[in-house]
């Protein structure tokens, strides 16, 4: 089949589309002219910049008022889809919000989902997602079987944002059906934790820190590193289920998406479920003991070493420039 | 109250993944273990029904051959009883399949107060099974929990969020799905190693849930191609002398990024 109808859940912060959200409608616009990004929330201050990206028209909730959007989204999905509006494919983000509404919608629908995707084509009949596996070494391609709507997942940064200059996106109203007991959670407060220093997923330079550093207080000299290299501090899943820092510092399959110019690994081994994260860096820098970690195996330098006496001479001799 | 802790039983992930040549799955044939991300579920269920006072964690899982090992580590851990969906004829199912297999063996439990998942498995990591799960038993749900407590009847978590993180309230009963680190899994002791071993795990099918098995053909989905991803080469390694970390600066400084 042909794709005739492709759908985009949008997100904004700040004001304005996320990065995620440009990706996919870049991607959307080159499998259909009919691009459609569906957002919890207002349009109004967005529909030129989804425009701009592909998007002919905009279906927007308005406020949620402290509804998660998960249910809500979907539910509003759900709705169109019944009134008539039927995509051939719907493409979400892989992230906290995109992962609820594509499971609730999943549902709704009777329909299967693929997630954690890299890249999706229609090839004749078929619509094929490809989806990395095994920390990112092996790929699978994977078509959908019966009819759309489709909806699959990708991992950020699958797809460049480019924009095509297409005129503001028509703002069409979504309404939220009665959820009814599914409606039952409501946020109450939202807390932005203040970073300082350049985000994780769009540094140029990442530093991260894993096991390697011993104890919790050791992870200050990645900080301090990152520091010194207008970079961001990231961490693997080993230290933050230890509690060492954040889950917000992950990098990984579990965590975030890195492609940095530069990405120096300290103390980490290169457990698959990191290496998925961050082996799309330019270029990658190793620091380990053991020199069978798997990390040198994808590393552009590597080091064999003890972190605690490497790293405190780099970040001297960074310090003296 | 009542907890429902929903757990995966996976092959060793320190071990090497494979795919089922014929099957193009996850090879899951080989001993499995406890997810670790389910060991977070099940220390939370346990503090819950503490805190509350009463009531009790039961486990459901679906795994193929009738393995139980990982269910004993919960059950080890304190959880009381336990339902496994084992079903040849469930072989291949997707994440959706998933969901309505392991929301007909919650009902079959006679529901719960709360139900708790991770937010993925360390195997499959699709990641939409809790959610999917709340939707086809029509509860309301908090994904990516870091922090629950209950409080006058109602839940409260801060809910992982891109910026940070959400105070969500939400009516019981709910499902959830917590991150890695919520809390401290305890270790099991060995008496309730011992104890685990008569705790009773029911072994039911897709059939004795009144769910229709999908597997292959109800997948709406089925892998087309495998194919190695282009290798990344190694480049230099060299052994730290006390000096090597001025290989680090001359090779920052090449990329002109100090």
């Amino acid at each position: 089949m042909a794709i005739n109808s492709v759908w985009v859940f949008a997100q904004v912060t700040n004001g304005a589309a996320t990065t995620g959200t440009l990706e996919l409608l870049t991607k959307a616009r080159s499998l259909s002219p009919n691009v459609t990004a569906v957002l919890g929330g207002d349009a109004s201050g967005v529909a030129a910049q989804l425009g701009e990206f592909g998007a002919t028209k905009v279906y927007a909730t308005g406020d949620l008022a402290g509804k998660l959007p998960g249910v809500a989204v979907a539910g509003a999905m759900k709705a169109i889809i019944d009134g008539g509006d039927k995509p051939d494919l719907i493409l979400f983000p892989q992230n906290y919000e995109g992962r609820d509404v594509l499971a609730r919608l999943s549902v709704k629908l009777n329909k299967s989902v693929l997630t954690n995707s890299i890249d999706v084509a229609v090839d004749g009949d078929s619509v094929n997602a490809t989806t990395p596996i095994f920390g990112g070494n092996t790929l699978v391609t994977t078509t959908f079987t019966g009819e759309g709507p489709y909806l699959v997942a990708f991992r950020p940064k699958s797809f460049a944002a480019e924009a095509s200059g297409g005129a503001p996106a028509a703002i069409a109203a979504a309404s939220v059906p009665d959820l009814g007991a599914t409606g039952g959670a409501k946020v109450t407060a939202v807390h932005v934790e203040e970073s300082t220093g350049p985000k994780l997923d769009e540094a140029n330079i990442v530093v991260s820190g894993g096991r390697g550093l011993g104890e919790a207080d050791k992870y200050a000299m990645i900080e301090e590193l990152a520091k010194l290299l207008k970079g961001a501090p990231g961490a693997s899943r080993a230290i933050v289920d230890a509690g060492w820092v954040p889950y917000s510092y992950q990098v990984g399959q579990t965590g975030k998406v890195v492609k940095p110019s530069v990405y120096i690994a300290a103390g980490i081994s290169g457990a698959t479920q990191h290496m998925v994260g961050m082996k799309g860096a330019k270029n990658i820098i190793a620091i380990n003991k053991d020199k069978e970690a798997p990390i040198f195996g994808i590393a552009d330098l590597g080091i064999v070493g003890d972190v605690h006496k490497v790293l405190p001479k780099l970040i001297e001799a960074l310090k003296g420039r | 109250m009542n907890v429902i802790v929903c757990v995966k039983q996976i092959p060793d992930p320190a071990l090497p993944g494979a795919l089922d040549g014929a099957t193009n799955t996850l090879k899951r044939d080989g001993k499995l273990i406890l997810d670790d991300s389910d060991a977070y579920g099940v220390e939370m269920a346990l503090q819950l029904v503490d805190a509350a006072g009463g009531g009790e964690v039961s486990i459901i899982s679906m795994a193929p051959n009738g393995e139980t090992a990982g269910m004993r580590t919960a059950l080890a851990m304190g959880a009381a009883k336990g339902i496994l969906v084992s079903d040849p004829a469930l072989q291949g199912s997707d994440a959706l399949t998933t969901a309505k297999v392991l929301a007909a063996a919650a009902q079959r439990l006679g529901g719960a107060d709360l139900i708790i998942a991770a937010t993925e498995s360390s195997d499959g990591y699709t990641g939409t099974v809790p959610e999917q799960m709340a939707e086809v038993l029509g509860l309301p749900s908090v994904t990516f929990a870091k922090k629950v407590k209950i409080d006058g009847g109602v839940l409260k978590a801060d809910r992982q969020t891109e910026e940070g993180y959400d105070e969500v309230e939400c009516a019981l009963p709910a499902l959830i799905s917590v991150t890695a680190g919520v809390v401290e899994p305890r270790y099991p002791s060995f008496k309730g190693i011992m104890a685990a071993k008569s705790k009773p795990v029911e072994e039911v099918t897709a059939s004795d849930l009144g769910v229709t098995p999908a597997g292959w053909a109800g997948a709406g989905q089925k892998v087309m191609l495998v194919a190695q991803a282009e290798a990344r080469q190694a480049g230099e390694i060299v052994e730290d002398d006390g000096e090597s970390f001025g290989k680090i600066v001359a090779f920052l400084e090449n990329l002109k990024v100090i």
